[in-house]
């Protein structure tokens, strides 16, 4: 499977799909914007920065078809150690920052990833690093195996995917072997202490559904998952955070072929929920692309919609202050993180 | 086309209060407490409201409870043992009453 990019998708283009959520908006449903000034949100205004999410590149070991980034082995765009230095100025001095989120992609395909993971956590032992591994890259190249060790010595919080406790649906989405490399992956995460009571070493799971649906109660989930995971395959793991899926880039794709896109965008917004609306995660979170530019979350990023402070666009031109005073852009696909209980990076937000 | 049922219709079910409040006021207030979490999860109630639907045949309710039970993470497996259940209950209902059959075989034949 290719990324969109490379079959040179129409959805690849992000006016394209800006354009199908702006004008495609099931009947007689209202705009995000116009759901947050009911509510009287609207301009959508930051809290702080506290959450330094940083987008290492697109290329990825995966192809999965939910995809937000439309990530892939044939995509090359990565950060650069320059950037990294830029970002590394940043977080080493705006004491808002409590953790730094790393992402991709796959972060640790990234050649300057360990240096960079190095470098934060000397510059601030104080704060929580999290990377987002999708699993199987630790059993992807000999050269990976000893991530969970690497992690473990710089304090990293893992974050993982795994959509399902079953190979019939995370492979579905994921690819074939998805499920069983993950598992593997996880034993090994477990084996260092990862997900183990009492080591500190927190191993988290993401859960998002495998089609065009929403997810359900995440402590709910998060209890199947736990019994389910120990019981057949002797896994274990903190928490579990639902995450619901963005209808954007190859998500979006599924949704247009499957003619799902209209009654999925319909069930976001009649799940509208305004205390998950004041919580969404782009309030505290500033979100870095591989390439230096500053967005309000990683799916305005895949959206190429750059904050709306041009004095601070770009992480060369930091600005706290001026970033804090900003106006956050929102558009339709907003919908996905007002649902229901809320979608955030770190699951449920009401 | 004009059908019995439209997928449309299914929105349209908490617009039975039009014609009497009361009673449907009742009864989706009644519904929404039957499916809270309680003695049994509201996973649980949702794989029983799935595997119902089968066996009364309703389409809104099939309908409805797949996309329920996905949501409340129920894999593929778990939902066709549910309609199974459902399966084996009305197919086990109609050959229990063969019972009767024979009852009736025996008094009437030599
Ligand atoms: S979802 Fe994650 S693992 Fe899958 S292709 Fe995208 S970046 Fe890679
Ligand atoms: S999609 Fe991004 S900008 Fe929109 S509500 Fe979610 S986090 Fe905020």
């Amino acid at each position: 499977m290719k990324s969109l990019k490379a079959l040179n998708h129409t959805l690849s283009n992000p006016e394209e799909a800006l354009e199908i959520l702006e004008e495609q908006l099931p009947n007689g449903k209202k705009s995000f914007q116009a759901h947050l000034q009911t509510i009287g949100l609207f301009p959508l205004k930051p809290t702080q920065i506290e959450i330094f999410q940083v987008n290492l590149g697109k290329m990825c070991n995966q192809v999965c078809k939910h995809c937000h980034v439309d990530a892939g082995p044939d995509r090359k765009e990565i950060m650069t150690r320059e950037t990294m230095l830029e970002c590394l100025r940043v977080i080493t001095h705006e004491t808002s920052i409590h953790t730094v989120d790393l992402t991709g992609g796959a972060p640790e395909m990234n050649p300057e990833f360990r240096w960079f993971v190095t470098e934060i956590r000397n510059a601030r032992p104080d704060i929580s690093i999290l990377v987002r591994c999708n699993l199987t890259i630790i059993l992807a190249n000999p050269k990976y195996h000893d991530l969970p060790d690497f992690f473990k010595e710089n304090r990293v919080e893992v974050v993982s995917s795994l959509p399902y406790f079953t190979a019939l649906r995370t492979d579905s989405q994921r690819g074939d072997g998805v499920f069983e490399k993950s598992i593997e992956a996880l034993k090994r995460l477990n084996a260092v202490g990862y997900g183990m009571e009492g080591t500190g070493l927190s191993l988290n799971l993401v859960y998002n559904p495998s089609g065009a649906f929403l997810p359900g109660a995440q402590d709910e989930l998060e209890r199947e998952f736990k019994k389910k995971l120990l019981d057949k395959f002797g896994v274990h793991f903190n928490s579990l955070f639902a995450i619901t899926n963005i209808p954007i880039s190859r998500f979006l794709d599924y949704l247009i072929r499957s003619e799902n896109y209209e009654s999925y965008m319909e069930k976001l917004i009649d799940a509208f929920n305004p205390s998950a609306a004041a919580g969404v995660m782009c309030r505290n979170t500033i979100s870095i692309g591989w390439d230096g530019w500053l967005y309000d979350c990683d799916f305005n990023q895949m959206l190429e919609m750059k904050v709306d402070e041009k004095s601070s666009q770009h992480i060369s031109k930091w600005d706290g202050n001026a970033l804090l005073a900003r106006d956050i852009k929102v558009n339709n696909h907003c919908f996905g993180c007002t649902a229901g209980a809320g979608s955030s990076c770190g699951g449920a937000t009401a | 086309m004009k059908t019995y049922y439209n997928p449309e219709d299914l929105k349209k079910f908490g617009n039975i209060t039009e014609l009497q409040k009361a009673m449907g006021d009742k009864f989706f207030a009644y519904y929404a407490e039957v499916f809270k979490e309680g003695a049994l999860t509201a996973r649980e109630k949702s794989l029983i409201a799935l595997a119902v639907a089968h066996a009364i045949q309703c389409p809104y309710c099939i309908d409805a409870y797949t996309s329920d039970t996905l949501e409340k993470g129920c894999d593929e497996e778990q939902m066709m043992e549910a309609v199974h259940v459902a399966a084996a209950i009305r197919g086990g209902a109609s050959l229990v009453h063969g019972t009767q059959m024979m009852n009736k075989i025996k008094e009437i034949t030599m």
